[in-house]
């Protein structure tokens, strides 16, 4: 029931967004009902639009998403889902592209696992410096973003790119080895099912196992959770932190195998961080991420209609989303207040302070 | 020293002399140059991190800076352009104090939703007024000022005081904000928000206050380093030309133990590794580029897994 209700609150105040971008185009000198139907068109409005873009768009969307979740749960601060995407992509690629003696299926399955591995590695890096170092986890996932992209940069024209040494990119999956299409004449792959077990999965093991209900105790109250509960809180952020970058990672070796076939620089338009948005309008809820996911999918791939057909920039989303988060922060506080109230960021830093004194 | 070093000039001992210099002094001169609206953003969290809180929303007030910068200075007036680039990162900072101060919102989650809205408010804004393709737009760079006798200090002279007039303005806030902080009531009543807000409130002073001023003096210098950015280095605007240089800054507060000259100097080594590779093409090591972007970003890690561990953070940092 209370899952309805925000679903709700969201989707009014997402209507309430769409129009207030409509009356704001109209003011800035666009053809805001050319504009906002080119948005309806290009995201819901037709078969195509929803199978094709809006359905493809989501699947990374709702595994990063997810990744968000998830760590933010346990207390993690993960901002680096977007570097852990990256190298997911670029360890799929790799096997991908290295496994052409294998059946196809296998290569693919391959290529998934490498790809989940590979963010779960570098989300570890994250984990050690936090665990071990005591270094916050919101900068170092940071700084490892942009290494990931500078690293993907160095793949692409170095040890990966295509033989004839012309495009920063690899050379095209072989067909055998792609995610399987879901319907005929759709771009829609079977990545979208991996998404839906994925988020069903976390709603399961959060709501019904021992290992969620530590980590939700962790999340919601380390300190209780270490003395009253007995709990390995620093064994738990840093196994959830690794399972979030693997969950990010996962998301990049679906998108090079369901939707790009090769690796190049800008392979995620900041999947990454529009993930965190995600997962905080779903107020963490992996089932309400689907959700949240499907409906950042349709803005963005309306956004993208927008540009083409009323010269809007598609950029203008990012205002809407992160207009959506503060709104989430502020009117729907029921659900979204019990985390945020007793989340502490900086617990890390401040028993590396506590110890001391 | 753009391209590769010929061959022919490293052959030659004297050729080789000149070049390895002049190298030198390219990297000194690009060091400073990264280092500037680095240490100038992170100066201004260092203030809002001794209060207690930590805006990782820091990117969009640079971003916001810099395109205050191009209305401002669109007109070729650096001044009013610096102004705007101020009053750029004094909204943004504000809308963050809303939230953040006065609504009591979670604070890494404000931070995320203000760079989201920063990002899309300047992107869509600058091609919308400047076209879709933001043509080529060239805006005059504030020239350098030499300094008269402190130039000519051999080694570090040319770099350190052929600088246009921001930098020098950075240089001087640097020991201003460390006389603040250290020696001044205010100061210390900024510091006692952040250590423990709980006494600072029984003590009289009001910790929303401090808060809210301490993040309106980082809108103005995330803001300044956002200008700086636009009229003294690029000359030109581009969306997403804070290019994460908001997040590296809040690295560099942690790398420099939240003291002003600690920070300058983290600002320093992170210009520093960035500017390595006019060294090393000097050198002819033979490093791919895309290595060389990425090892300023692999420095602050590492730097920070041995410092993080035995420094203090303000003891409410992140609680609100």
């Amino acid at each position: 029931m209370r899952r309805l209700a925000r679903a709700g609150v969201v989707l009014a105040a997402l209507l309430l967004g769409v129009l207030l971008l409509g009356a704001a185009l109209g003011a800035a000198g666009y053809d805001a009902p050319r504009a906002l139907r080119a948005l309806w068109n290009g995201s819901l409005g037709s078969s195509y639009a929803l199978t094709s873009s809006t359905l493809v768009r989501m699947v990374p969307l709702a595994l990063t998403g997810l990744a968000v979740a998830l760590a933010f749960r346990a207390g993690v601060w993960n901002i680096g889902a977007d570097g852990q995407l990256l190298v997911g992509a670029a360890c799929a690629m790799a096997v991908g592209l290295g496994t052409t003696g294998f059946p196809g299926s296998l290569s693919l399955t391959l290529a998934l696992i490498a790809g989940a591995v590979g963010g779960g590695a570098w989300a570890w890096i994250a984990a050690v410096l936090r665990t071990r170092f005591h270094v916050f986890e919101v900068i170092t996932t940071i700084m490892l973003n942009f290494i990931a992209l500078d690293l993907v940069a160095y793949l692409v024209r170095g040890p990966l790119q295509e033989p004839t040494h012309a495009y920063p990119q690899t050379v095209a999956l072989r067909e055998a080895a792609r995610m399987p299409r879901l319907l005929p004449n759709s771009r829609l792959h079977a990545g979208l099912l991996i998404a839906v077990l994925a988020a069903l999965v976390i709603w399961w093991v959060l709501r019904t196992t021992a290992t969620g209900f530590r980590i939700r105790t962790a999340g919601s109250n380390p300190e209780a959770a270490r003395v009253a509960g007995q709990i390995d809180v620093v064994r738990l952020t840093h196994r959830a932190l690794v399972s979030s970058g693997a969950l990010a990672g996962l998301a990049g070796a679906i998108e090079v195998t369901g939707v790009t076939f090769a690796l190049y620089e800008d392979i995620s338009p900041g999947y990454g961080y529009t993930a965190i948005a995600v997962a905080l309008l779903a107020g963490l809820d992996p089932l309400g991420v689907l959700g949240a996911a499907f409906l950042f999918a349709a803005l963005e791939s309306g956004a993208l209609a927008m540009q083409r057909e009323a010269g809007v920039p598609s950029v203008v989303v990012a205002v809407v989303e992160g207009a959506l988060i503060l709104f989430a922060l502020v009117v729907a506080r029921p659900g979204h207040r019990a985390w945020m109230a007793r989340s502490r960021p900086q617990r890390a830093v401040n028993r590396t302070a506590e110890s001391r004194s | 020293m753009d391209g590769p070093v010929s061959p022919a000039a490293r052959c030659e001992s004297d050729g080789r002399v000149s070049v390895v210099n002049g190298a030198f002094d390219a990297f000194l001169a690009a060091t400073v140059r990264t280092a500037t609206p680095l240490a100038l953003a992170a100066l201004g969290e260092l203030v809002v991190e001794r209060s207690g809180i930590i805006d990782i929303g820091l990117e969009g007030i640079v971003l916001a800076g810099a395109f205050g910068a191009l209305l401002g200075g669109g007109s070729g007036d650096a001044f009013a352009g610096f102004l705007m680039g101020a009053a750029g990162g004094v909204l943004i900072a504000s809308l963050f104090a809303l939230f953040v101060v006065t609504l009591k919102a979670e604070q890494i989650v404000t931070g995320t939703a203000v760079n989201l809205l920063c990002f899309g408010l300047t992107g869509s804004l600058y091609r919308g007024l400047y076209g879709a393709t933001g043509a080529a737009l060239s805006l005059s760079t504030t020239p350098p000022v030499l300094v008269p006798g402190l130039v000519r200090i051999p080694l570090v002279g040319p770099a350190l005081f052929s600088q246009p007039v921001i930098t020098y303005v950075l240089y001087a806030l640097i020991p201003l904000l460390w006389w603040w902080l250290y020696r001044t009531h205010g100061g210390l009543a900024l510091r006692a928000t952040g250590e423990n807000p709980d006494a600072a409130r029984v003590a009289g002073l009001s910790p929303a206050r401090f808060r809210w001023g301490a993040l309106l003096v980082s809108g103005v210098l995330g803001g300044l380093s956002g200008a700086t950015l636009v009229l003294a280095q690029s000359g030109t605007f581009a969306e997403g030309i804070s290019a994460g240089r908001g997040f590296i800054a809040i690295a560099v507060v942690v790398l420099g133990r939240w003291h002003p000259v600690g920070v300058a100097l983290a600002s320093l080594l992170f210009g520093a590794t960035s500017a390595m590779q006019f060294l090393f093409q000097a050198m002819g090591w033979a490093v791919p580029y895309q290595l060389f972007l990425a090892l300023p970003y692999v420095v602050t890690l590492l730097l920070l897994a041995g410092v993080a561990g035995r420094v203090t953070a303000p003891a409410a940092l992140g609680r609100s």
